[in-house]
């Protein structure tokens, strides 16, 4: 057919577990995203060219042009996973002067307040508690569209199965004011 | 047998299982999520289920048969089954998978083999839930007729 659009996002999906990367990848095609799914914080990092070593990647970066380098718009991870956490990867993510502007959402399947903060403080745009379900996925759309314009986003409350999120205007931290036990 | 009366049986039959609490809303996001285009969608998900459970349910019941019972690595299975279970909706499996972790923590070896078992019970009663249901799905299919939505006020 023809081109890509350029408006399609296109999203990086980890997670070690082969139903919920079949889930996930469900979940974003039916809202017209473009997804790779990978079952590894190691192959995300190769898919993105981020290698352990700065050298390569400088090396990486000067060589790759716009058409070899793939683009990535967010990458939403699992956080239990083998070897490297979605933590681990958001860590490197953020650290890399490549990738380091790419919204990171992180998936759990366990509720628990202090790994939810440290990943949010760390850099995530989200944390998603599993299993995620197409309302978690209409939350991407405002991360996805920061990186096509230059307007903050709108300060909004979420509330999730006992945790209440605060997003600032100038998108530094979340806060949590308390803990719903439901 | 007409269509529409296996239709109603299928709708009658998939009501009993969120009733009877074998499954959970998040069945019912599966569905929303096949379409013309997904057609077999839940099918595939819920297979890959089968063949991960089954696999997950030996390694358990090796991991528990040594002399040396590795909980954590007990714990990694059960917490994959867990993940699993939760993602396709079977709630019943769920639950016995979390009681089981509570065992695998305190690394209580009666516990954690008593919940094996109860694990064991709740997968092979949601496997045969869901052949039971494909079964309709496909015999409404070969008729002619369409799958009807189950409307469920969650």
């Amino acid at each position: 057919m023809g081109m890509a659009t350029q408006t399609q996002f296109h999203v990086l999906a980890v997670d070690d577990s082969l139903i919920d990367r079949k889930l996930i990848e469900r979940l974003l095609k039916t809202s017209s995203y473009q997804v790779t799914a990978v079952d590894s914080g190691n192959k995300a990092l190769e898919f993105l060219g981020l290698n352990d070593n700065e050298e390569d990647e400088e090396r990486n970066s000067s060589v790759a042009s716009d058409d070899q380098q793939v683009r990535v718009n967010l990458i939403i991870t699992d956080y239990c996973m083998p070897g490297m956490t979605g933590y681990d990867l958001l860590r490197k993510i953020k650290q890399s002067s490549s990738f380091k502007d790419i919204p990171v959402v992180i998936m759990s399947s366990e509720n628990i307040p202090s790994r939810i903060n440290r990943c949010l403080e760390d850099g995530a745009e989200e944390f998603f508690l599993k299993p995620v379900q197409l309302s978690d996925v209409s939350k991407l759309k405002p991360h996805l569209m920061k990186g096509i314009t230059s307007k903050e986003t709108k300060s909004n409350i979420n509330k999730r199965k006992g945790m209440e999120e605060i997003h600032s205007p100038d998108r530094t931290r979340a806060r949590y004011s308390e803990l719903e036990v439901v | 047998m007409e269509v529409v009366q296996i239709q109603r049986n299928l709708v009658d039959y998939t009501k009993s299982l969120f009733m009877e609490g074998f499954l959970d809303g998040q069945f019912l996001q599966l569905q929303q999520l096949q379409d013309e285009s997904n057609p077999d969608f839940v099918a595939e998900v819920v297979s890959l289920f089968f063949d991960d459970s089954q696999k997950l349910l030996n390694e358990l019941t090796i991991a528990l048969d040594q002399p040396i019972v590795d909980f954590k690595k007990v714990d990694a299975h059960v917490h994959q089954l867990k993940g699993s279970s939760s993602s396709i909706g079977a709630q019943k499996v769920k639950n016995a998978c979390i009681a089981f972790r509570n065992f695998c923590e305190v690394q209580n070896i009666e516990g954690c083999l008593t919940c094996l078992q109860q694990v064991k019970l709740e997968y092979y009663l949601a496997k045969n839930k869901f052949e039971t249901l494909f079964r309709l799905e496909q015999q409404i299919v070969a008729s002619g007729g369409s799958i009807p939505m189950i409307e469920m006020g969650f």
